[in-house]
């Protein structure tokens, strides 16, 4: 037999440990009820509610030949990248809606991009299986794909990218069911995050003075929170019903929200270790595809695939506006860094900047 | 027969579980106050939120024409 330790009946051990893991599940679950003690929206009770709001599209984003598939702001609040089935990438300047750079990536469905923080490169990927970056040039007409860097590999699609505090780090997330931690200039893989059961579809940074962590959602229902140092997966959350398509952190750290195919957003509360709170309603039957919050985390905006925003009172549970005006599945949506506005990027082929 | 490779899995699985089973939790009641404290506090910052004037708005305010 091989030199490895193998018990003289291995499916008496394996049963063993599937005995100890459904106690060890059952004792988290006990252990995270004993702290239940308040909903959410009842603490939130003595709170006013939030008036009328008047949100309306400010600008359309025209120019994609196909699906707008993802999008990112630059930390200048005016800058905007956006990524498309046919293969296109532009970086757009939102108060004049001019294009500033295209790109043509090689492959279609470019299902991820990040703007850096420096706002001088932008990142990006899909159906490649890698993630590259694109400096931005101050000559217009040079050609961008001249300079691209290959960044990170994959061996299944880029769902997600996003660089961490600095531009020479990027964190992605692949349908190969794996995160990683990439190191721009050399294109080495700094660290793996291996625990999802099947496809990771989104993720996002912890803000900078929360430390190095960061959440992943899966097809696998469950939302990660990973130590970026060790690799390690902290914290995990399972009670949504179907794939995570978004997930964003709440600006304090302390929570994060995640939008999914049940049609459901959630919150869960890092420190209470729980979802502690639900944003549904029974005519909502359509998946949220990507979510984030206003700059205070009192508003959750939500986009669907019924074409809508739908924005939640976040402490309260309930809905406070519903934003038409795309006229198809919205795939995409990010807040300003500085709040005044949100962009949403639709499969109608435009984006648009709401405020 | 991969009985080998699950069994790995499955050890994993267990030690993941006995970590996260570890974790120091709050009351739900007091990451709620939190929350909402965080609220209230930077509510008048959150444009979105409060509305702030057209005229400091970059997206509200008119555009202007370029004349080429």
């Amino acid at each position: 037999m091989a030199a490895q330790e193998v018990a003289s009946q291995p499916s008496d051990t394996l049963t063993t440990l599937k005995t100890e893991s459904e106690t060890l599940k059952t004792k988290l679950e006990e252990e995270r009820a004993k702290l239940h003690d308040v909903e959410l929206h009842q603490v939130a009770e003595k709170i006013e509610a939030l008036g009328q709001f008047v949100m309306k599209t400010r600008r359309t984003l025209k120019g994609h030949g196909n699906k707008v598939l993802c999008m990112d702001w630059c930390k200048d609040k005016r800058r905007i990248v956006s990524s498309s089935q046919d293969g296109k990438v532009i970086v757009w300047d939102a108060f004049t809606t001019n294009k500033e750079h295209a790109v043509t990536m090689p492959c279609t469905w470019v299902m991820a991009c990040a703007y850096a923080p420096s706002g001088c490169a932008v990142a990006c990927g899909g159906l490649d299986n890698k993630c590259s970056v694109y400096p931005l040039s101050l000559d217009k007409n040079e050609n961008l794909a001249a300079k691209k860097k290959s960044v990170a590999m994959h061996t299944n699609y880029l769902s997600a990218c996003c660089f961490t505090n600095s531009d020479m780090q990027i964190l992605t997330s692949s349908g190969d069911g794996t995160c990683a931690l990439w190191d721009v200039e050399s294109g080495q893989m700094l660290q793996s995050f291996h625990g999802h059961a099947a496809d990771v579809l989104c993720l996002d940074l912890a803000p900078s003075e929360t430390g190095n962590t960061f959440v992943s959602g899966g097809c696998d229902k469950k939302a990660c929170v990973w130590d970026m140092r060790t690799g390690q997966c902290i914290q995990s959350f399972e009670t949504h019903e179907s794939d995570i398509n978004s997930v964003r952190y709440y600006p304090s750290g302390d929570a994060f929200a995640s939008g999914s195919d049940d049609a459901t957003c959630r919150l869960y509360d890092l420190r209470a270790d729980r979802e502690v709170a639900i944003y549904s309603k029974e005519s909502i039957i359509f998946g949220t595809s990507s979510v984030d919050f206003s700059l205070s985390g009192r508003l959750l905006f939500g986009g669907y695939n019924d074409y809508t925003i739908n924005v939640w009172d976040v402490l309260k549970g309930t809905r406070v506006s519903i934003l038409f005006g795309h006229e198809n599945r919205v795939s995409t949506l990010r807040v300003s860094p500085d709040g005044t506005a949100f962009c949403s990027g639709s499969w109608d082929h435009t984006l648009r900047i709401w405020a | 027969m991969s009985s080998n490779s699950n069994l790995s899995t499955m050890k994993r699985t267990v030690e993941q579980l006995k970590l996260e089973a570890s974790v120091d939790r709050i009351k739900v009641s007091q990451a709620a106050a939190d929350l909402q404290q965080y609220c209230l506090q930077n509510a008048s910052k959150d444009a979105l939120l409060v509305g702030v004037p057209a005229a400091s708005n970059p997206f509200r305010e008119p555009r202007s024409c370029a004349l080429l």
